[in-house]
């Protein structure tokens, strides 16, 4: 099935309204350049590295604001990477967090090899292992999971990210495209003390 | 005077950490349990000590206080990640129960154990290390401080010496 959402309209779209009771990390590489793309704000995480880091840096984020929204945004390689971490997201339900897959199915930064969600016996190239990630996310305990592919899902999708009782788990299949770099600051320590300072007035 | 363990406990408590992560681990079950059991600390299980770092990024940038607890051999699974500390440069503690030094009984224990002082100090990591019970108290404060006063990644050592040698009662021939 080839996916037909784009992921840059969809971000913004799931990040419109941002307001300060939404915390949001992104992962490295396309979705760190979505996130910015929607709007580069204090209180955004955009990471530029630690691969299989995003998704646990969002869970301790969530557990020490318990009042607050955290969205994770990420790529499905990012998460693979580090995947028993949802186990333990699992073992913690937070009310407060959501996590967003955006599933392309290939290594987009490093030239679109095929990544393990892409299907099996798809030619010599492009061939994955078929790994279900919202499957996964559910066999390691998260109730609340969904896989999204249509245009018409979209906006419900956007409501679960940013409303649902967590944790919330969704995979977005999105289409392979090359898109233009869009980039917040790099400095690790500049984006952590903004963060800080947005959210607790002390960086 | 007390048990260390429970020194350890006391420190963490007074330095107002409130996440703790640990895998199974035999030399720091008893402060695991204590913290299980606190009214103001959440323990986090982890499958792997990897996801101890960003954990406590983002704990950090909620504005809380965290302890990864992990035995040498899993220093080696952070080590990546253990880049965030200087990359975000958040306050960072760790407490390594070792294994693989002298007396070690299993043979696999060594590698990491080895290399666990070098490895973390190549990733910028502050490394202390205690070997008597009575010292243990002040070396994790001082390490609390370096970390949350002093803006430092840092790593006790709990050395084989203190916490015992692991014996499965046989002799090789």
């Amino acid at each position: 099935m080839t996916a037909t959402l784009q992921r840059r309209p969809l971000v913004k779209k799931i990040l419109e309204g941002a307001d300060d009771n939404l915390l949001v990390l992104g992962g490295l590489g396309s979705s760190n350049w979505d996130i910015t793309n929607a709007g580069d704000r204090p209180l955004n995480m955009p990471l530029w590295g630690a691969m299989g880091g995003t998704v646990p840096m969002g869970l301790g984020l969530a557990l020490a604001q318990p009042t607050k929204r955290v969205l994770v945004i990420t790529g499905d390689a990012d998460l693979m990477m580090v995947v028993s971490t949802l186990a333990t997201v699992a073992a913690q339900q937070p009310d407060n967090l959501a996590i967003c897959v955006l599933d392309n199915e290939k290594f987009g930064e490093t030239g679109n090899q095929a990544s393990h969600s892409s299907p099996r016996n798809n030619g010599p190239t492009d061939s994955g292992s078929g790994a279900d990630l919202a499957m996964i996310a559910r066999g390691c305990g998260i109730a609340d999971t969904g896989t999204v592919r249509e245009e018409s899902e979209v906006a419900q999708l956007v409501k679960d990210l940013r409303t649902k009782k967590g944790p919330v788990f969704r995979l977005v299949k999105v289409m392979v495209e090359k898109l233009e770099f869009v980039m917040p600051p790099q400095d690790g320590a500049h984006l952590k003390d903004r963060f800080r300072q947005a959210l607790l007035g002390r960086p | 005077m007390n048990d260390w363990r429970d020194d350890i406990f006391q420190v963490l408590q007074d330095h107002e950490i409130k996440q703790v992560y640990h895998v199974p681990d035999a030399g720091h079950s008893k402060v695991i349990e204590m913290c299980q059991k606190s009214n103001s600390m959440r323990t986090l299980a982890l499958t792997t000590e990897e996801e101890g770092v960003p954990l406590a990024a983002g704990a950090w940038l909620g504005g809380q206080r965290s302890v990864l607890l992990m035995q040498s051999s899993g220093v080696g699974n952070t080590i990546n990640l253990m880049g965030l500390t200087k990359t975000l440069r958040f306050p960072f503690l760790t407490l390594i129960t070792m294994r693989g030094e002298p007396g070690e009984f299993n043979s696999w224990q060594y590698p990491m154990g080895q290399g666990t002082p070098k490895v973390l100090e190549a990733m910028g990591v502050l490394v202390m290390s205690v070997d008597k019970a009575e010292d243990v108290k002040q070396t994790v404060d001082h390490a609390a401080r370096s970390a949350f006063n002093g803006g430092q990644a840092v790593a006790v050592l709990l050395r084989q010496k203190l916490i015992g040698i692991k014996d499965f009662g046989k002799k090789r021939a």
